[in-house]
């Protein structure tokens, strides 16, 4: 029962950073890009999904606070501060969706929420994950670091990285979703972001090697978790291959591949621990009645339903957002 | 008073989850209306049943938006700011909330993009079936989080396991007598909600002389409902009170500002309770058995005082007295304008009643107060317990928490709050104003392909502009 909520909460996880992970990711694009049309093409791009994607998030937390408590009970009040301004800026990048597009001379208030909340919200992810990795204080039942305790270089520095995952994402989104100029624009920064996260990637390892983290001894001690890194490695040869030939299905699906990997080797190195190196997942469970009792409703019947759902309604909205079916919305 | 961690999280709780209801008491029942709204159009097939749905729908769709991005943060606020309490009742009330949301999820993930977008594409019948299922939806939202609150005022159902509330009985904790009266007061609230917000806009219309035809059913619909919901409302509130009654000694004596144990007791209606003298001020009041009457159902009961109530368990008393009695009063004046409104639209004269009609339009704000007061009467007359006399507010906090941090907090959710509803409320008052055939209107609120829509709704609105105005 425990194995069970945990996994939910993993896949609920997964599927929130994959998915909201390229709305977020276009989210900071758009900040970059110039002129309506390509404004309008890249917003296009997420409005029909991105609402269902954010749902990730509120199923993630609310199945962390019914199946397992004292971790809930412990993240939230360790990331105070990052956990408001992740919310504010997923408040205001969610409204401008809705008045962007009722707006007119005001619209430029909302193309900055648009974009700088998407910003602040993935930084603010990244640098939770960040702290958590490095190891928060926890005493007891009760987190013990601090105002800023989750704020190192190290985390800071997994915000940035999960910014550029985030853009890398969303760019390839946009290759898959749009045509001309999004889609070309879209190919022509991929190389510099999939460097960017390559580099990341190489800094936090070598980070981690030099602070001894923890999770690093752990890792060496079950070499078959290296399938994790190679299926990384592989992916991000064939996205290369696929930005080259420009074969607009291929990327995104190549760079969720990273992101399983990565997540997949940050699950694995930790297991059992929920804070590593503190809580394991059977201490932080709840009570066996209240898994019972979320296990018969809905994990057995809702959650299938929802994913359901979720594979519908990208497939309702699969395949190009021409220019023309956008124009006829607006 | 001390300006503290506990003091500003509190404030910031309120803040959130005040501006947070205002969305869902709305949809909830604008989502009801607008399944009416389809099945008379299916059934009578009248155009004008379609122009009110196409307009209601936008509405419908910018408010139900706030009302998701303003419940996430309570999700993750319950964590930041309270998380002794979250780690202890995570057992039960995590979970009913994953219940919430994962139905609710269920539901809207679904049926919502049809009801916003799908009309061309599925048949009718399923077109009605998407916008009942969104009602349920939001319905049960509503239901779980009454069960997760009725848990904070009587808990039931759990033993104390680990230093947290370990659920026993999940029937007792569902089907409890608690939960069967506040669900259907907050679900009559919402209707009432819907029904007054409709017919205000009717009266607007009428006042300004454009949309004859929408604005009389609006009108009829809106205060009709109202006129047969009120009385049952006023009934379901009854009950509510006497689940306070029973369980919430504090609270009903804070509530009826009675100091002293009477047996039968009188009723106060109005007065300034002064909490120093422990007297009331400027009294009215009702001679026994009226207090027993009204909270007991009887002639003899004897009522609790707060003077036989320890003072470190009293609410603050001020704030359910005043509270309650704002929230009775705007349901005795919306029941006195459903019933005459009502009783004008039967030969037609409401539509050249400029007072009544004027009194109906300045309506739309009595049902969000009623809800607003009536939470703060709930919650507030609830402490100083975040779980009714078992976990102290004070003790539900996050110990950690420091004052500069609820500060910043408290600012960052005041400063969106404000920005976000500032446009939104301008962007709903513009829909409004420009009513079913204006300009926005005819433009489908997100980015969906649904060309035809724009086709369909300018057929059935020129068409009704042919419909003479049936008064």
């Amino acid at each position: 029962m425990v194995l069970f909520w945990a996994t939910l909460l993993a896949v609920s996880i997964l599927l929130y950073v994959l998915l909201d992970g390229f709305d977020l990711g276009i989210g900071m694009l758009f900040g970059m890009a110039t002129g309506e049309p390509r404004k309008h093409g890249m917003m296009s791009a997420v409005a029909p999904v991105w609402d269902g994607n954010e749902t990730w998030l509120v199923v993630a937390g609310v199945i962390l606070w019914g199946a397992f408590p004292v971790v809930y009970s412990i993240l939230m009040s360790a990331f105070y501060l990052p956990v408001l301004l992740m919310v504010a800026g997923l408040i205001l990048r969610g409204v401008s969706f809705e008045l962007r597009y009722k707006a007119t001379r005001m619209r430029w208030i909302w193309n900055a929420s648009f974009a700088g909340g998407s910003l602040v919200a993935s930084f603010m992810q990244g640098l939770m994950v960040g702290a958590l990795v490095e190891g928060l204080p926890v005493s007891g039942v009760r987190y013990a670091g601090g105002e800023f305790g989750c704020l190192s270089p190290f985390a800071v520095l997994c915000g940035a990285g999960l910014c550029v995952g985030y853009a890398l994402l969303g760019a390839c989104w946009l290759v898959r979703k749009s045509e001309y100029e999004v889609r070309d624009h879209a190919y022509r920064i991929i190389p510099y972001l999939a460097t960017a996260l390559l580099l990341f990637l190489i800094v936090v390892f070598a980070y981690a090697l030099a602070e001894h983290l923890s999770v690093m001894t752990r890792w060496l001690d079950r070499p078959s978790l290296f399938v994790f890194p190679v299926a990384g490695t592989l992916a991000a040869i064939a996205l290369a291959a696929s930005v080259h030939g420009r074969e607009d299905a291929l990327p995104f699906p190549m760079v969720a591949v990273i992101f399983v990997a990565a997540f997949g080797t940050l699950a694995i190195s930790f297991w059992p621990y929920m804070i590593p190196f503190s809580i394991t997942i059977d201490q932080a469970a709840a009570p066996r009645t209240s898994l019972a009792f979320m296990f018969w409703g809905e994990g057995l019947f809702v959650f299938p339903l929802m994913l359901l759902y979720t594979v519908v309604s990208l497939t309702v909205f699969r395949g190009k957002t021409t220019a023309s079916s956008a124009a006829d919305h607006y | 008073m001390d300006i503290t961690a506990l003091l500003l999280s509190r404030l910031q709780f309120a803040l959130t989850v005040s501006f947070h209801i205002i969305f869902p008491s709305f949809t909830i029942g604008l989502a009801a209306w607008l399944t009416v709204l389809e099945s008379l159009h299916l059934a009578t097939g009248r155009p004008v049943y379609r122009v009110l749905f196409e307009f209601w729908v936008q509405i419908f769709a910018v408010a139900f938006g706030f009302g998701v991005v303003s419940g996430i943060v309570m999700a993750f606020e319950i964590g930041t700011n309270w998380s002794e309490f979250s780690r202890m009742s995570g057992p039960i009330q995590g979970v009913l909330l994953s219940y919430e949301t994962f139905t609710a999820f269920a539901l809207e993930a679904g049926f919502l993009g049809v009801l916003l977008f799908g009309r061309q594409k599925v048949a009718p019948w399923f077109y009605l079936f998407s916008a009942s299922m969104v009602a349920v939806g939001t319905t049960l939202s509503a239901f779980w989080i009454m069960i997760n609150n009725s848990w904070m005022q009587v808990p039931v159902g759990y033993v104390v396991e680990n230093g947290m509330f370990a659920p026993d009985d999940w029937t007792k904790i569902i089907f409890n007598s608690v939960v069967w009266s506040r669900f259907p007061h907050m679900l009559l609230a919402s209707y009432l909600t819907g029904a007054f917000c409709v017919a205000a806009t009717g009266a607007w219309y009428r006042l300004r002389k454009v949309y004859h035809a929408e604005s009389r059913i609006m009108l009829r619909m809106g205060l009709g409902l109202a006129a047969v919901l009120m009385p049952i409302q006023l009934l379901f509130g009854h009950l509510t009170g006497g689940y306070v009654n029973t369980y919430q000694p504090s609270k009903m004596a804070a509530i009826e500002g009675r100091w002293n144990d009477e047996k039968p007791a009188s009723e106060v209606l109005l007065a300034w309770p002064d909490v120093q003298t422990r007297r009331n001020l400027f009294a009215i009041t009702l001679p026994p058995p009226f207090g027993s009457l009204i909270d007991a159902d009887s002639l003899t009961a004897g009522e609790t005082g707060l003077n036989s109530i320890a003072p470190d368990d009293w609410p603050p008393v001020l704030i359910p007295f005043f509270t309650f009695r704002i929230m009775v009063g705007c349901g005795i004046l919306m029941l006195a304008l459903a019933w005459i409104g009502t009783y004008l639209s039967r030969d037609g004269s409401l539509a050249r009643n400029r007072p009544m009609l004027w009194l109906t339009f300045l309506s739309f704000p009595l049902p969000f107060v009623a809800i607003l007061t009536g939470w703060v009467t709930a919650e507030v007359g609830r402490q100083p317990w975040a779980v009714y006399g078992v976990l102290r507010t004070a003790d539900a906090m996050t110990p950690f928490l420091t004052r500069r941090e609820a500060t910043i907090s408290l600012i960052v959710y005041c400063a969106t709050y404000t920005f976000i509803f500032a446009f939104g409320i301008f962007y709903i008052y513009r829909l409004l104003r420009a009513g079913p055939l204006g300009p926005d209107v005819l433009t489908p609120p997100a980015s969906i392909p649904s060309p035809p829509l724009h086709v369909d709704a300018k057929l059935d609105t020129a068409h009704v502009l042919h419909v003479p105005a049936e008064e």
